[in-house]
C-alpha cells in the first residue's frame, strides 16, 4: 500500500469518536487510544476536530528528544517513544506543533499515533480511517481522493519561522500550497533575518 | 406479581449494570493472540447493519476487525459498533434463567423455568381469557425470532395482544408510507443519497443516529448536491447544511405545508408525474392554499424566505431526495409529518429514480424487517393485514390452523402498558424490550408493571423492566444466533452466529418454540434450528407485501444481501422502489393524503412555558440496556444532560454545569446543564437512555398519534429552574445501577453459578 496516504478533514468530523474507540483496539497499545476528537468551542458550536499524528517528515518530536528514543520508520511513519529509551521528560509534548504526543504516566512513556503500521505493512488500512463513519479520516490512493472531494490537500504548514512538512495531508477548503498560522506568514518582506519583521521599514522604502 | 423483590441497588449490585471495558482475558500478551476464526456477521445496534467481522477465541468474542468488503459500510463504524463486542462475557450476563422469591432472583433451570411460565401463563388464559395475555417483542432481534413470536401469540396462546418496540420507533414512517405507496420501506438504496441535487434532512440527528448515512450525505456534497437540514437542534450534519431550518419541535407539519403552498404558488409541480401515477392531489392542493410561508413562519420560527427556498431547491430539480427520522416521527402527528413530507416529492415527480425519492432513517438494527413478519399487533406476515381474509387463510393454511383461530388486530405496545394498568391484562410476556426505561411516563409504567398477575420475560442481561417480573429466561445475545435481518435501505442480510449461548442461556427462538411445546402446540414449533423458522418465513411472506420467497440464507451471502421484495428464487430482488412509476395499493398509484395543522399533546402555558425535546447521543442505544455496560461508550457520554441555549439560560441564571431540575405536568429530573448555542432558545434536550431518576422519560408524555400509536416523545411542555444542589450521584447510581467504584473494581461475579 505504498501509493496510500492519510488524509484528515476536520470538516466532515462528526465528533461521533469511533476513530477514537478504534484506535484503543490495537494490540500494540491495548484499551490506550492515541486520538484526540476535541469540540472546537462547543458553547458556540456543535464543530469538532480530530488529531492524528502528522508524522512529520523531519519530526520534531524526535529533535528535540534527548534520549533519542522517538524513531521515523523508512515507511515515514515516526513511531511511539521506545520505551527502554523514554525518560518520560514529555519534550516532544512541549514541542510538537500539532499537540499529538501524550505521555503516560504509570508506564512512564511517550505514546502516539503510529499509523497502525502493523496493518498498512500487511495491506490493511489504519484502524481510525478504517471505521470513520463520516471519512473525515481517510486512507486511500491521492488520486481517488483528488477525484472525489472538492476541497485540498496540504502537507506542508508554517508556523512562523518553522516550516514542517507532513506525511499526512490535511483536507482544505480552497487550494493553498502551504498553511500557514502566523501573520509573518502573511507579511510582504521575508520575515528571516533579525530586522525583516520591521514592516514600516519595507513601506518607507 | 411485579415489584422488583429487593432494593433497585441490591439488584443492580449483583446484575448490573456495570462496566466492561477490557475483552476477554484483558489486554495481556497472553490474552491477545490470534483469533480462531473471524465471523462475517452485522453490527447488533442500529438500522444502518454496518457488517462487521467478530473475532473469536475458545467461544468468546474478543475483539473486531473491519469488513471493507460489505459494500454498506466499506468497513465504517460508528463507536457502538467498535465496541459491541464488550457485550459478551460480560459479569452481567445472565447465565441461567431466574425465578423471583422473597430473597429476590434465584437461579432456576431452565426447564424448571419453562414449566413454571407455561403453568402461569396457562392459568391465566384459563381464567380470564386469552387476551388476557400480552406478548411483547423488539427489533433488535432476527426476523426469525420476530416470526416465531407472532405465531407463538397468535396460535400457542391465543392472544391478540402482541407488539413491539419499534412502536416506539417507525411506525409513524411506516403508517404514512402504507397509506400513501401501498408498502413500507424506504424506496431507494442509500447509494441514491450521493447522486441527488438536493437531500433533505428533517428529524434526524443522522451523525448520531445513523452514523454510516454521514459518509453518503458528504460525498453528495462533494458532488455539488445541497443540504437542507430541518431541526431544533443544529446537530453535527445541520452544521454543514447549506440551509438550516430550525423548526419548533412539534410544528414539522406547518413548514411542509408551506412548502407545499410554495410549490402551487411559484408552479414547480410535475402535473404530468402527479396526473399518471397519483390520485388525491387536488385535495392536497386545496388544503394547502392558505399556507403562505409567512404563516408557518409565525408557528415554525423559520423565516418565510427560507422556507420558500428550501421548497424551490426541490421544486427545481428531478433529482431531490429526503431523509426523516424520529424527529418529525415521534408526535401525536407524526403521521401526518411524514405524509406532508412525502406529498413534497410526490408533487415534484421526485420518486422511483437514482437521486430522486423520500425515505424514512429506520432507527432499529432490525427495525424493518422486525415489522414485516408477524410482531406487529395489526400484521400477519409478509406485512400482510391481520383484517384481511384472504391472508388470513394463506397464513393459516402455512400454519397449519383454523382461520377462525387467528385472533384479530391487538393493542399496540403503549396501548398495551395502559390496558395492564387499567387491569385487563393480566399477564405480559417479552423479550427484547426494556419499556420502563423506553415508554413515555415511566411512573405509569412503573405503577403498571407492578400490577402483572405474571411476567415473564426473556433476555440476556437483566433489565429495569426485567427487575419486575416473575421470571426471567436467559436468552441469546445478537452474537449467539443465526438469522437474518432488513436494514433500512430495505436490504435482506445475514446474522452469522459467531459463539454459542453461555452457562445454561438459550437460542430466544428454542425458548419460544420449548414454551410453546409446553402449551400444547408442539407440533406447530417443531423448529430443530432457526434455519427451519426461516424456511416456514419465506413460505408465509410468499405472495405478500414483504415477499421473501426468493431470498434464502445461501443467496444473502453471496450477494451480500437481497432487497426485498424477492418473489422467487431467479428474481433479482428491488433496489428500488416506484421505478415503473407503479406504487403498491392496487391501482397502481400513490395516493396523496391531506394533511390538517394541530397542536401537540402537551401544550405550553404559563407554568410550563418551554419546550422539552429528546433523542439519542452516538455512544448508547436505545433504553441503554446493552451500552450502559460497555466501559468506553459510558465513558462518552456517563450522563444524561440538559442542552439550553445562552438566552434561556440567563433567564434563569443558570451557568454552564449548573445542576437543572426539569419539571413537566408528569416528574421531574435533575441533570446537568451543556450551555449551547447550538439548540433554539425556547428548546431544551435531554437523552433518554438512562433509567430511574436520570430517566428523560420521566418527563414525557402518554399522548398517541391516533394512527400509528407512537407517542410523542418529541415535545413536552418544561419548565426549569437552578437545582439548589447536585442530586448525590453516588446515592442515585447504588440506587440504580450499582456504579460505585468499589463495584467497578470488584471481580466478575457469576451470578447463580
Amino acid at each position: 500500500m505504498a501509493e496510500y496516504e492519510f488524509f484528515v478533514d476536520p470538516s466532515r468530523c462528526i465528533g461521533c469518536r469511533s476513530c477514537v474507540a478504534a484506535c484503543a483496539e490495537c494490540d500494540s497499545h491495548r484499551g490506550v487510544s492515541m486520538i484526540h476528537v476535541d469540540y472546537l468551542d462547543r458553547r458556540n458550536s456543535i464543530a469538532t476536530v480530530p488529531t492524528v499524528c502528522m508524522h512529520c517528515v523531519e519530526p520534531t518530536c524526535a529533535l528535540v528528544c534527548p534520549a533519542d528514543a522517538i524513531k521515523q520508520g523508512e515507511d515515514g511513519v515516526v513511531r511511539s517513544a521506545l520505551k527502554p529509551r523514554c525518560i518520560a521528560c514529555s519534550n516532544c509534548v512541549l514541542a510538537c506543533p500539532f499537540g499529538v504526543p501524550m505521555v503516560h504516566v504509570e508506564p512512564e512513556v511517550m505514546m502516539k499515533c503510529d499509523m497502525c503500521y502493523d496493518r498498512t505493512s500487511v495491506g490493511l488500512r489504519p484502524m481510525c480511517a478504517t471505521v470513520c463513519p463520516s471519512q473525515a479520516l481517510s486512507y486511500g490512493p491521492p488520486d481517488v481522493i483528488a477525484r472525489q472531494r472538492t476541497s485540498a490537500p496540504v502537507r506542508d504548514f508554517r508556523f512562523g519561522h518553522a516550516h514542517v512538512r507532513t506525511k499526512v495531508f490535511m483536507m482544505t477548503p480552497v487550494a493553498q500550497p502551504v498553511l500557514a498560522v502566523d501573520v509573518e506568514d502573511y507579511l510582504w518582506k521575508d520575515c528571516d533575518g533579525d530586522e525583516g519583521w520591521i514592516v514600516d521599514k519595507a513601506v518607507v522604502d | 406479581m411485579a415489584k422488583p423483590p429487593l432494593p433497585v441497588d441490591v439488584l443492580a449490585h449483583t446484575y448490573g449494570p456495570h462496566l466492561n471495558y477490557e475483552p476477554p482475558g484483558g489486554w495481556t500478551q497472553s490474552a491477545r493472540g490470534p483469533a480462531d476464526r473471524l465471523v462475517k456477521t452485522h453490527c447488533s445496534f442500529c438500522g444502518m447493519q454496518c457488517g462487521i467481522q467478530l473475532k473469536v477465541r475458545d467461544n468468546k468474542v474478543v475483539g473486531f476487525e473491519p469488513w471493507e468488503e460489505f459494500p454498506f459500510n466499506h468497513g465504517m463504524l460508528c463507536p457502538k459498533g467498535v465496541k459491541r463486542y464488550l457485550q459478551g462475557d460480560h459479569p452481567d450476563r445472565l447465565l441461567t434463567s431466574l425465578a423471583r422469591t422473597d430473597a429476590g432472583f434465584s437461579p432456576i433451570g431452565y426447564d424448571a423455568a419453562l414449566d413454571l411460565t407455561a403453568r402461569r401463563l396457562a392459568e391465566i388464559r384459563d381464567r380470564y381469557g386469552p387476551d388476557a395475555i400480552a406478548v411483547y417483542g423488539g427489533a433488535s432481534m432476527i426476523t426469525e425470532k420476530a416470526y416465531v413470536l407472532g405465531k407463538f401469540a397468535r396460535v400457542a396462546l391465543g392472544t391478540r395482544h402482541i407488539d413491539y418496540n419499534g412502536r416506539l420507533c417507525m411506525v409513524s414512517a411506516g403508517t404514512a408510507y402504507r397509506l400513501t405507496f401501498g408498502i413500507d420501506r424506504a424506496p431507494n438504496p442509500w447509494t441514491d443519497l450521493t447522486r441527488a441535487d438536493v437531500v433533505m434532512i428533517a428529524g434526524s440527528n443522522t451523525a448520531e443516529c445513523a452514523p454510516i448515512t454521514t459518509h453518503y450525505l458528504w460525498q453528495c456534497r462533494e458532488r455539488g448536491g445541497r443540504l437542507i437540514v430541518i431541526d431544533p437542534r443544529m446537530t453535527p450534519i445541520a452544521r454543514q447544511a447549506d440551509l438550516y431550518l430550525p423548526v419548533r419541535p412539534g410544528t414539522d407539519l406547518a413548514l411542509f405545508l408551506a412548502m407545499m403552498h410554495v410549490l402551487v404558488r411559484d408552479g414547480m409541480l410535475d402535473r404530468e408525474y402527479l396526473a399518471a401515477h397519483t390520485t388525491g392531489f387536488d385535495a392536497v392542493e386545496a388544503s394547502v392554499r392558505d399556507w403562505t410561508p409567512e404563516r408557518a413562519a409565525a408557528i415554525t420560527g423559520v423565516p418565510p424566505a427560507n422556507i420558500v427556498t428550501a421548497a424551490q431547491w426541490i421544486g427545481r430539480t428531478r433529482r431531490a431526495m429526503g431523509l426523516h427520522a424520529r424527529g418529525i416521527e415521534h408526535h401525536s402527528k407524526g403521521v401526518e409529518n411524514c405524509l406532508a413530507m412525502v406529498n413534497l416529492y410526490l408533487a415534484t415527480g421526485n420518486f422511483g429514480r437514482e437521486g430522486a425519492g423520500c425515505m424514512m432513517i429506520t432507527g432499529q438494527g432490525n427495525g424493518q424487517g422486525g415489522r414485516e413478519h408477524g410482531q406487529k399487533a395489526d400484521q400477519l406476515p409478509g406485512m400482510r393485514s391481520i383484517t384481511d381474509p384472504e391472508a388470513r387463510r394463506y397464513i393459516a393454511s402455512v400454519w397449519g390452523v383454523e382461520e377462525a383461530s387467528i385472533p384479530g388486530p391487538g393493542l399496540s405496545a403503549p396501548e398495551i402498558m395502559e390496558a395492564i394498568h387499567r387491569g385487563e391484562i393480566k399477564a405480559l410476556f417479552a423479550m427484547c424490550f426494556n419499556p420502563l426505561v423506553s415508554l413515555p411516563d415511566a411512573a405509569f409504567t412503573r405503577d403498571a408493571l407492578s400490577k402483572l398477575e405474571f411476567f415473564a420475560i426473556v433476555d440476556f442481561f437483566l433489565s429495569e423492566t426485567a427487575h419486575h417480573a416473575d421470571v426471567v429466561l436467559c436468552g441469546s445475545l445478537h452474537e449467539e444466533d443465526e438469522g437474518i435481518i432488513c436494514s433500512a435501505e430495505g436490504r435482506v442480510q445475514k446474522i452469522n452466529k459467531a459463539v454459542d449461548p453461555p452457562g445454561d442461556a438459550r437460542s430466544d427462538a428454542r425458548i419460544i418454540c420449548d414454551l410453546a411445546a409446553r402449551l400444547g402446540k408442539g407440533s406447530l414449533f417443531a423448529f430443530p434450528s432457526t434455519r427451519e423458522i426461516y424456511e416456514e418465513l419465506r413460505l408465509a411472506s410468499k405472495g405478500g407485501l414483504a415477499d421473501y420467497y426468493g431470498i434464502t440464507w445461501e443467496r444473502i451471502e453471496q450477494e451480500l444481501g437481497v432487497f426485498w421484495p424477492c418473489p422467487s428464487l431467479d428474481h433479482p430482488g428491488t433496489v428500488r422502489l416506484f421505478e415503473d412509476g407503479r406504487f403498491y395499493h392496487k391501482d397502481g398509484k400513490a395516493h396523496l393524503q391531506v394533511t390538517a395543522w394541530r397542536e401537540s399533546g402537551d401544550p405550553t402555558d404559563a407554568e410550563y412555558p418551554i419546550l422539552l425535546t429528546t433523542g439519542r447521543v452516538v455512544s448508547h442505544y436505545l433504553s441503554g440496556t446493552q451500552t450502559r455496560r460497555i466501559g468506553p461508550l459510558v465513558e462518552q457520554c456517563p450522563e444524561p444532560f440538559v442542552e439550553i441555549h445562552p438566552r434561556l439560560a440567563a433567564r434563569y441564571g443558570i451557568a454552564d454545569g449548573d445542576w437543572v431540575r426539569v419539571v413537566t405536568r408528569r416528574s421531574d429530573l435533575v441533570a446537568q446543564a451543556a450551555i449551547v448555542r447550538t439548540i433554539r432558545p425556547d428548546t431544551i434536550f435531554i437523552p433518554y437512555h438512562w433509567p430511574g431518576r436520570r430517566s428523560a422519560n420521566r418527563l414525557t408524555h402518554r399522548t398517541l398519534d391516533p394512527r400509528s400509536k407512537i407517542p410523542e416523545y418529541k415535545v413536552s411542555a418544561c419548565r426549569i429552574e437552578k437545582a439548589p444542589a447536585p442530586p448525590d450521584l453516588e446515592a442515585l447510581r447504588r440506587e440504580e445501577t450499582g456504579w460505585t467504584p468499589e463495584v467497578r473494581a470488584r471481580p466478575a461475579t457469576q451470578k447463580g453459578i
